[in-house]
C-alpha cells in the first residue's frame, strides 16, 4: 500500500500563461517532485495538452487530478500507469566526430541501439535516439566512453492504450455553454 | 443591463471603472500608488457612483474586501498599485482563499514594455499569487479588460466562491479602445457547481433512515449556498442534533434546540466526543479541517460519512465519505428531505445534553459567571449578548478571544460570525470589520479582537476615522499572545517565550484617531461600558482588561482524537 507508483498525468486546458506556474504549483504545496513535464497542442484544435510524470502513493493520486481539475483552465485531467499507456522519450547525444572513425566500436553500439544519426560534421556529430528511458539511459552510458559532448532528454510523451473521452465532454461543455 | 454591447472609445481606465459599474460594485477598497494612478484618476471622476475607502494598509483593504463579502454575499473588490502595493495584498488572498471569500484584486503593473526589466515597484505578482487565488490574469491591452473583468467576477463567485487577482499594466490603463460589456456566462473548462446525482441522494437517504445515533456538521457552505433555511427544515424534520464549524455558526440560531454546538479543537464537549460515537455523520458544506477533525485515524471510523459539498476536490480528501453527494447543497438537501424519515433520537440527543451538562460545569459556568476577581473572556462576550440579544455581526481576529466569543456569542442570524478560519490571520479584524459594517450598514458590528491580533492591522482605526463607520471595537486585552502562551503553558513547561507583550495605552492611540474610547478593569463597571459602546451611532473602542494566564477548554491537543477532548 505504501509503495510508491509512476503515474502520467494527462491535463487537457485552455491555452493560457501562468497555467504552468498553476499546475507546477500543486505538486509544489505537496512536496512531489515532476519527474517529467512536456507541454504540447493536442488532438484538439485550442486545446492544449500537459503530461506530467510523477512518482507518488496511489492514495495521493486521485487528490492530485481533483486538484488539477479544479483550476479554472484545466478542462479535463486523466491519470495512467505505465502498463495503460504508449509512452516514449527522446534523447540527442553529441558526440566528437573524431571518435566515429577512430573508434570502430562506436558504430555498432549506434547500429545495435537502433539510434539515428541526425548530423555530421566535421567537429561532431549528432545521435536521435526515442524509446523508453532506460534505452536512452544505456546508450547515454555506452557513449560516455568516446566523449560524449552534449546529452539531453525530453519529456515523456504519451497516449493511452484506451479511448480518451475528452472529444465528448467538449462537445457537452460546447451544447451547455450555447 | 445599460453597459451591455454599448460602445464606446475610451482608456483602459475607465473601461476598469465602466465594468466594475456593470458587475454592480458601489464600493471598493484601496491604496493608491504609481502603476495603479490612471484607475484612481478615473475614481475621481466616478466617485459619486463608485465610493473607494481607503485603507491605510493593503492588507486592509483585502480584509475589508473580505468583511465586505461575508456580509454583504457580493463581490467585495480590493485595489492596490503594483509592487508592494500588490504583495500586501497577498496576506487577504490567501485568507480569502482557504476561507472561499469571494474577492476580487485589482493590481497595477508597470507598463508592459517594462515586465521582466526589474522597473520600479514590478514585481511579479501573477506568479506570486497563483497558488492563493482561484485564478489570476495580467492584462497588458486595453481591450481585454471588460472580458476578462466580467470573467473575474464569475469565477469570484459562482461554485465555491474564491479571490481572483486582474494585474494591468500602466499602458492598459492608458491606451484606448472601443469598450463593450457582456457578462460572462460560463467558461468551457470551468464547471462551478457540479451536477446532483439522484441516486447518490437516495443511497445518502436510506443510510440516514437507518441511522440510530445520526449527527450533522454543517460549514461555511450552507452560509455561502444561502442554504440556511433548507438546512433547517432538514434538521428540524430529521430530528437529527446538528454541530458546526467555527466558519458554519450563525447559519442555524445558537438557540435552536436541536443545534448542539462547535466541532473542532476549542469546540464543545458533546459534539467532539460524539463525533466518535454517532453512526452516521452527515457533513453539509464542510471541509475536515484538521483543526475539526484532529487525529484523521481516530475520526468518526465507526460512521459512515455522508458528504454534501460543491467541491469535488474536497471529496475524499481528509475524511473518506461512504456516501458523496456533489452540487449545491440548497438543492441537494431540498431534495433529499421528502426521503428522509422523522425521528426524535431522544436518547441520542440525551448524551449531548448530558455531556453539556458536564461542560457546563466544569468550563462555561467559570468562563461567564466567574467568582475570582480578574475579568473574564467568557463574562464580556455575555454582556455584549445581554446588550446586542444576539443581533450583531460580530468580527473576530485569531486566538483565545476568538475561540471563546465564537463559543459564547449568542447568534440569531446568518453571516453574523465574520472571523478568519482557515489561515488564521491574526490582523484580520479591524479591516474585515470596517468591510463587514458597509456590507451590512443598518446591523450593529462588534469586533472582537485581542492585544496582539490589534496591534497587527491597529492603523487601520485610521479608515475608520476618517469614514466615520460606526463600528464597535472590542480588544480583550490580557498582555499575552494568549493562545500561544496557553500551548506554551500546557505543552513547553511554561516556557513563554516572547508571548507576553508590553502594550501602549489603547485608549490614547484611539483617542488619538478621535475615536470614543474607554477601558474598562473592574467586573462592576463592564455592563455599563459594554451598554456606552452599543448606544453609541459612533465608532466606538473598548478596551477590556482581562485576566493574563486564562485558558480556553474544551481543548482537542494537537495530534489527539476528538474523543480525546480536555475539559481543563
Amino acid at each position: 500500500m505504501n509503495t510508491k507508483e509512476t503515474y502520467t498525468i494527462s491535463i487537457y486546458s485552455e491555452d493560457n500563461i501562468g497555467l504552468l506556474n498553476r499546475i507546477s504549483a500543486i505538486f509544489l504545496k505537496r512536496h512531489i517532485n515532476i519527474e517529467s513535464f512536456s507541454t504540447s497542442l493536442s488532438e484538439i484544435e485550442n486545446v492544449f495538452r500537459f503530461i506530467v510524470v510523477v512518482n507518488i502513493h496511489p492514495d495521493q493520486i486521485n487528490k492530485i487530478i481533483l486538484q488539477i481539475e479544479k483550476q479554472v483552465d484545466v478542462i479535463k485531467a486523466f491519470y495512467h500507469t505505465d502498463d495503460e499507456t504508449i509512452f516514449q522519450e527522446s534523447a540527442l547525444y553529441k558526440v566528437k566526430s573524431s571518435s566515429l572513425f577512430e573508434e570502430r566500436h562506436i558504430q555498432n553500439v549506434i547500429k545495435k541501439s537502433h539510434a539515428n544519426i541526425v548530423t555530421v560534421s566535421p567537429e561532431y556529430f549528432v545521435i536521435e535516439k526515442t524509446g523508453f528511458r532506460d534505452e536512452t539511459e544505456d546508450l547515454r552510458k555506452k557513449l560516455l566512453e568516446f566523449g560524449l559532448l552534449q546529452f539531453v532528454r525530453s519529456g515523456r510523451i504519451s497516449v493511452t492504450k484506451s479511448k480518451m473521452e475528452i472529444s465528448g465532454i467538449l462537445n457537452i461543455i460546447k451544447k451547455k455553454i450555447k | 443591463m445599460k453597459n451591455n454591447i454599448k460602445s464606446i472609445k475610451i482608456s483602459g481606465a475607465e473601461a476598469v471603472i465602466h465594468s466594475l459599474l456593470a458587475e454592480g460594485v458601489v464600493l471598493i477598497y484601496g491604496y493608491p500608488g504609481g502603476a495603479i494612478m490612471p484607475i484612481y484618476d478615473e475614481l475621481y471622476k466616478f466617485q459619486e457612483k463608485l465610493q473607494h475607502v481607503l485603507t491605510r494598509h493593503e492588507q486592509g483593504a483585502a480584509h475589508a474586501a473580505q468583511g465586505y463579502a461575508r456580509t454583504s454575499g457580493r463581490v467585495g473588490v480590493a485595489v492596490a498599485t503594483s509592487g508592494p502595493g500588490a504583495t500586501n495584498l497577498v496576506t487577504g488572498i490567501a485568507d480569502a482563499q482557504i476561507d472561499s471569500t469571494p474577492i476580487v484584486c485589482i493590481t497595477g503593473q508597470v507598463a508592459s514594455n517594462l515586465l521582466g526589466s526589474d522597473a520600479f515597484q514590478e514585481t511579479d505578482i501573477i506568479g506570486i499569487s497563483t497558488p492563493v487565488t482561484k485564478w489570476n490574469y495580467q492584462i497588458t491591452k486595453a481591450s481585454e479588460i471588460p472580458s476578462i473583468l466580467s470573467k473575474a467576477f464569475y469565477i469570484a463567485k459562482s461554485g465555491r466562491p474564491g479571490p481572483v487577482l486582474i494585474d494591468i499594466t500602466k499602458d492598459a490603463q492608458f491606451e484606448e479602445f472601443d469598450f463593450k460589456y457582456e457578462h460572462c456566462r460560463g467558461i468551457r473548462s470551468y464547471k462551478p457547481v457540479p451536477d446532483l446525482n439522484i441516486d447518490l441522494l437516495k443511497d445518502a437517504a436510506e443510510i440516514i433512515n437507518k441511522a440510530k445515533k445520526p449527527m450533522i456538521v454543517w460549514g461555511q457552505g450552507v452560509v455561502l449556498g444561502q442554504a440556511e433555511e433548507i438546512l433547517k427544515e432538514f434538521i428540524e424534520h430529521s430530528g437529527i442534533p446538528a454541530v458546526w464549524t467555527i466558519l458554519g455558526a450563525s447559519a442555524i440560531p445558537t438557540s435552536h434546540p436541536l443545534n448542539k454546538g462547535m466541532v473542532g479543537m476549542h469546540g464543545n464537549y458533546g459534539p467532539n466526543i460524539l463525533t466518535n460515537e454517532c453512526d452516521v455523520l452527515i457533513a453539509i458544506g464542510m471541509r475536515f479541517d484538521d483543526r475539526v477533525t484532529g487525529k484523521l485515524e481516530t475520526y468518526a471510523k465507526q460512521a459512515k460519512v455522508i458528504h454534501f459539498e460543491i467541491d469535488p476536490a474536497e471529496i475524499n480528501k481528509n475524511v473518506y465519505a461512504d456516501v458523496a453527494v456533489l452540487g449545491d447543497c440548497k438543492i441537494s438537501l431540498k431534495k433529499i428531505i421528502p426521503l428522509i424519515n422523522q425521528d426524535a433520537y431522544s436518547s441520542w440527543i440525551y448524551r449531548f445534553d448530558s455531556l453539556m451538562e458536564i461542560e457546563n460545569e466544569k468550563v462555561i459556568k467559570n468562563d461567564l459567571f466567574p467568582t475570582k476577581k480578574g475579568l473574564t473572556m467568557g463574562e464580556s462576550i455575555r454582556i455584549i449578548n445581554k446588550y446586542t440579544k444576539g443581533d450583531a455581526v460580530i468580527v473576530t481576529d485569531v486566538g483565545q478571544h476568538q475561540m471563546v466569543a465564537c463559543r459564547y456569542t449568542n447568534f440569531i442570524k446568518s453571516k453574523s460570525n465574520i472571523t478568519s478560519g482557515g489561515l488564521g490571520t491574526m490582523g484580520f479584524a479591524l479591516p474585515a470589520a470596517i468591510g463587514a459594517k458597509m456590507g451590512a450598514p443598518g446591523r450593529q458590528v462588534i469586533t472582537i479582537i485581542g492585544d496582539g491580533g490589534f496591534q497587527m492591522t491597529i492603523q487601520e482605526l485610521g479608515t475608520i476615522f476618517q469614514t466615520k463607520i460606526a463600528v464597535k471595537i472590542v480588544v480583550l486585552n490580557n498582555g499575552f499572545l494568549g493562545m500561544v502562551r496557553q500551548w506554551q503553558q500546557m505543552f513547553f513547561d511554561k516556557r513563554y517565550a516572547s508571548t507576553e507583550m508590553v502594550n501602549p495605552d489603547f485608549v490614547k492611540i484611539a483617542k488619538g484617531y478621535y475615536i470614543d474610547a474607554e477601558r474598562v478593569s473592574e467586573r462592576n463597571n463592564l455592563d455599563a461600558a459594554v451598554s456606552r459602546m452599543l448606544s453609541s451611532d459612533k465608532p466606538y473602542f473598548l478596551e477590556i482588561c482581562v485576566e493574563k494566564e486564562d485558558n480556553v477548554f474544551p481543548m482537542i491537543p494537537t495530534g489527539a482524537s476528538v474523543s480525546d477532548i480536555r475539559l481543563s
